[in-house]
């Protein structure tokens, strides 16, 4: 009696868990850059070894990023971005923790563009805060892109910007995201 | 029955449950890498001498090295503002671990440059080493008319040339130290007793006060120095200020001079008779080929 119905619940079980991993999207080569614009300077810089990961079931998702992937023009602008202003080697990575609004209206398996909501908690230079960002879903294939632009402000994350440097460093930042995400296999 | 299954509902919604709250789990490999460690001094130079830290390829470093005179002349001599000596340098970043570089200073009119090259960057991680080894080859041609224009004097008695083997560890974000086993070799020397081949030991290090200032110390002990000639081992103390593109360094120093053959062989200032010189040096960092985006 025991073994009988266990056999039957157990793979039950499983089979629910792999099937959640189906729904599951992932990308470890996510790009995200972001642009301050400063009376006297522009600053960009890009990421291109962003993890992201979206579930299609329930619309989480979740970002990992590496501060020191964060490429710049100048050495110099890296240096100091990993030195003094998001202290890489005290908070090595950045995360976003959060969800879609709107899942239910993006159909993960009909090719097409979907508008999204993403909101959630953003942690950046061990400070996190609430995140709301618009968004697109672009489902290709069986494959997404996600694209999102969105500005945070660098006081808000005990970012510090110098008197000396007020003119070349903005405190609002424009970020840009933009994930290629494939169907993870487990 | 009923509490097995009472078990495995459970067992089944923080599986679920989990599942949703790290979906990187798996993804992320927080396997240890090897990562480069940066930033070990804010500039190429400690003060006086090279540091263990190199120019990011592409940059060219402006370097404009000033010394005024000895801070124990009094007023009459504004305390030494009044007299100053210069240094005007360009430093190249060929690769991450080649720099080049030339300067000129005003003591004898010496011309001197260097190669400098990292062997290992300290590291963190897998196969790593926790300490850098840079090695700097260089040499010095003294422009200044001879002292004595009657006898036979050969150009090739101008020169001189030095190296150096610098060990350093940045042991914390704070805190970075160096030992630089340092040759120097003149072709010339005034006197019988002044060695040709001189040895000295370099020791330097900082501490960050803060994000953008450091406080550093510069000095050599040198091994066979001539003793009948009154002559110090240079001291060099001061303070790194960075301000985005320059770095400025303020110091209190008794070396004479601003490369190696000058301040192993000339410094006939003591700190112990207050025979320092104010100086400051400033670092201006252009970024002459940008990486691709």
């Amino acid at each position: 009696m025991f073994k009988k119905s266990l056999v039957p619940l157990a793979s039950f079980i499983l089979l629910a868990a792999s099937v959640n991993a189906q729904d599951r999207y992932f990308t470890k080569t996510g790009k995200i850059e972001f642009f301050s614009k400063a009376t006297m300077e522009d600053i960009e810089a890009k990421n291109k070894t962003v993890t992201a990961v979206l579930d299609s079931k329930t619309g989480a998702m979740q970002f990992s990023v590496q501060m020191k992937g964060f490429e710049f023009e100048k050495a110099l602008m890296q240096q100091h971005f990993n030195e003094n202003y998001v202290e890489s080697n005290k908070f090595p990575k950045a995360e976003f923790k959060g969800a879609l609004t709107n899942n239910s209206s993006v159909n993960y398996t009909k090719d097409g563009t979907y508008v999204v909501t993403v909101k959630g908690k953003l942690t950046l230079h061990g400070v996190t805060k609430d995140v709301e960002a618009p968004g697109t879903i672009k489902v290709d294939g069986g494959k997404l892109e996600g694209k999102s632009t969105f500005n945070i402000r660098l006081s808000d994350y005990k970012i510090s910007i110098p008197s000396v440097v007020k003119e070349k460093v903005s405190n609002s930042i424009k970020i840009i995201v933009d994930t290629k995400l494939e169907p993870l296999k487990s | 029955m009923k509490y097995i299954l009472c078990f495995l509902v459970a067992f089944a919604a923080t599986d679920s449950y989990c599942q949703e709250e790290n979906l990187l789990k798996g993804l992320n490999d927080d396997k240890p890498q090897k990562e480069y460690v940066f930033n070990a001094f804010k500039s190429s130079r400690v003060i006086m001498s090279h540091s263990m830290e190199m120019l990011q390829p592409g940059v060219l470093d402006f370097r404009i090295l000033h010394r005024f005179g000895n801070v124990n002349q009094g007023i009459s001599e504004f305390f030494g503002l009044d007299q100053a000596t210069i240094r005007l340098g360009l430093d190249y970043g060929i690769s991450s671990n080649l720099t080049v570089g030339i300067g000129r200073g005003s003591f004898k009119k010496e011309i001197d440059g260097f190669i400098k090259y990292r062997a290992i960057q300290q590291a963190t991680g897998p196969k790593s080493l926790p300490f850098s080894l840079v090695v700097v080859g260089g040499s010095t041609i003294i422009g200044a008319p001879w002292a004595d224009p009657l006898r036979k004097n050969y150009f090739s008695s101008r020169l001189g040339y030095y190296g150096q083997a610098i060990v350093g560890r940045k042991l914390s974000e704070n805190l970075t130290l160096q030992v630089s086993p340092t040759y120097l070799h003149r072709n010339f020397v005034e006197t019988a007793p002044d060695p040709n081949d001189l040895y000295a030991a370099g020791f330097g290090g900082r501490i960050k006060l803060s994000k953008r200032v450091s406080l550093n110390v510069d000095y050599y002990y040198v091994i066979n120095q001539n003793d009948a000639r009154d002559l110090h081992n240079p001291l060099s103390l001061g303070l790194d200020i960075e301000t985005g593109g320059h770095v400025f360094q303020l110091h209190f120093t008794n070396a004479i001079g601003m490369n190696e053959r000058v301040f192993l062989t000339e410094t006939t200032n003591d700190w112990a008779k207050g025979d320092i010189q104010f100086g400051f040096n400033i670092s201006r960092a252009f970024q002459l080929k940008k990486k691709k985006g």
